[in-house]
């Protein structure tokens, strides 16, 4: 379970991101965080991968408890969490099969298990046949995929996505959030940071809408109304 | 850390530094060029080092003999001189030797002087137990009868003694602010490399790795660029000086003095060399990317 209490989030220039937010998310849900650019979403997700800190309030998830959470302890933290981001992030001189292994040599899986679970990912975002290939001969969406494929390697409790569709086509876009609709199917909970409307309005879940850093709905089957 | 991860490392180390291509051979050629001048001026300033303990140790005392001193007088002298403190040996060289040295060295000309003609007198040679002691045993040996005088060099060996312990006190550093100019500038190389893989550390720590693990693939790959930018130094010092020692020994095998021998002189030197740029390159490393390893 995901908890936020009274988080704030205030930069060191003196804008304030986030505002005293409270939410809960329970696990297995499939969470959308929408808000216009600049809302704070970005912000809210971030703090919950620890990229960022609060300035105040406390967020856990599961047993992190973020307020007294050691620096050593920030790596077990994403191990336990699976991050997509909307620059998908790979590693440019890894391979894609080489990219998504490193999230499992990380926790020191061993050979044969890596090989297993990488081969077993990648047929499920359907790169099989694109193993060996760096991440600047792919298309954006197959990096999106290798992105998710390492994203889920661990089998992480929790998957946040932030804006993975931002810089893919629409029907790519459609492809990546089926993908992660089959991750939630499997008791996943997957938060997606979005502003794409039309996906949030035809693959309706609950929905968190930020404007100026405070939480302004929380509604479950919301849709994108006119906000922006 | 388990063995297995740690060549899993090693592998990923040697993977990444043939996948950086152009930033590899960059920084490997950085450290060849810092590791050549290295090489040979730790080369040039051991050799100095070696040389002027060979002329330093080379000082004697010539203690003149006046000739009309009887052979068992003669004996009693060399007695009283080996008694002296800090007499190591003593040597006797007759008046006739003295002059084919002189003969061997200025010429035949210096034959007419041969027999009676020869103004020159017996000596011995009194070789001391360190350098700076041929001034006092000089002194000393001058006070004993039948010797007409006693010189050390008198003022050229003073001025071989100061000009050694510059050479030597210069070398020294001179090395020290060789071995600073190649920690610094194989240090910024890695530096270089680094930083322009600031994204990849950060990418590596969203997906969990912990601190440590980032660290050894980037360590190993320091320690790879400094021991491949070794390698050509290694083989031209070691070439170069195999080279230049064979000259010498033919150029100046008469005078006595010799360079360090090839080996194990050569074997110490590439050791060196390799540990140099293997702790620089691996430190480098570990130190530039301590900034990016921060939460």
């Amino acid at each position: 379970m995901i908890q936020m209490e009274n988080v704030t989030k205030q930069y060191a220039n003196g804008v304030t991101a986030i505002k005293d937010v409270n939410l809960e998310i329970q696990d297995g849900e499939f969470v959308y965080v929408i808000g216009p650019s600049g809302a704070g979403k970005s912000t809210l997700v971030k703090m919950l991968y620890h990229e960022l800190m609060p300035t105040s309030g406390t967020i856990k998830i599961d047993s992190f408890d973020f307020s007294t959470m050691k620096p050593a302890e920030v790596p077990f933290l994403r191990r336990h969490i699976g991050i997509v981001f909307q620059d998908f992030k790979l590693l440019p001189r890894l391979t894609v099969y080489e990219n998504v292994a490193y999230a499992m040599q990380v926790i020191e899986a061993p050979d044969a298990e890596i090989k297993d679970r990488v081969l077993e990912v990648l047929g499920l975002v359907g790169l099989e046949q694109k193993l060996r290939r760096f991440p600047d001969e792919l298309s954006g969406g197959e990096q999106q995929r290798v992105s998710v494929a390492r994203a889920i390697v661990n089998k992480p409790k929790v998957l946040i996505a932030d804006e993975p569709t931002g810089n893919l086509d629409p029907q790519t876009s459609d492809e990546i959030v089926d993908i992660l609709e089959r991750i939630n199917a499997n008791s996943t909970t997957v938060i997606m940071a979005t502003h794409n409307k039309d996906i949030v309005n035809e693959r309706q879940h609950r929905l968190l809408e930020i404007a100026g850093g405070r939480l302004v709905r929380d509604e479950e089957g919301g849709t994108y109304g006119n906000e922006e | 850390m388990k063995s297995k991860v740690f060549f899993r490392h090693v592998k990923d180390s040697l993977r990444s530094l043939r996948r950086n291509g152009w930033m590899s051979v960059a920084a490997v050629s950085a450290v060849t060029v810092t590791l050549l001048l290295v090489g040979i001026f730790m080369a040039l300033i051991f050799n100095l080092h070696h040389i002027s303990q060979q002329v330093e140790n080379d000082v004697q005392v010539r203690v003149y003999i006046d000739k009309k001193t009887t052979v068992k007088q003669r004996d009693e002298l060399k007695n009283k001189l080996k008694k002296l403190d800090h007499v190591n040996k003593v040597t006797y060289r007759s008046r006739q030797q003295e002059l084919d040295t002189i003969i061997g060295g200025y010429g035949s000309q210096w034959r007419m002087f041969s027999g009676d003609q020869n103004p020159l007198s017996d000596v011995y040679m009194v070789k001391t137990t360190s350098p700076k002691a041929t001034i006092t045993v000089s002194k000393e040996a001058q006070k004993l009868d039948h010797v007409v005088d006693a010189s050390y060099g008198g003022r050229t060996a003073k001025k071989l003694f100061n000009s050694v312990d510059l050479a030597q006190k210069w070398g020294l550093g001179f090395t020290i602010l060789l071995l600073f100019v190649a920690v610094f500038l194989i240090n910024n190389t890695i530096r270089i490399t680094i930083l322009s893989r600031s994204d990849e550390i950060r990418i590596m720590r969203l997906v969990g790795a912990t601190n440590s693990y980032i660290r050894w693939p980037f360590l190993l790959e320091g320690a790879w660029t400094g021991l491949f930018g070794a390698i050509l130094p290694i083989i031209v010092v070691d070439v170069g000086y195999a080279v230049v020692y064979h000259s010498f020994s033919m150029a100046n095998g008469a005078s006595g003095y010799s360079l360090y021998a090839n080996m194990p002189f050569l074997f110490w030197l590439d050791l060196m060399l390799a540990g140099i740029g293997i702790v620089i390159g691996a430190l480098g490393s570990v130190i530039s990317m301590r900034r990016f390893l921060k939460f």
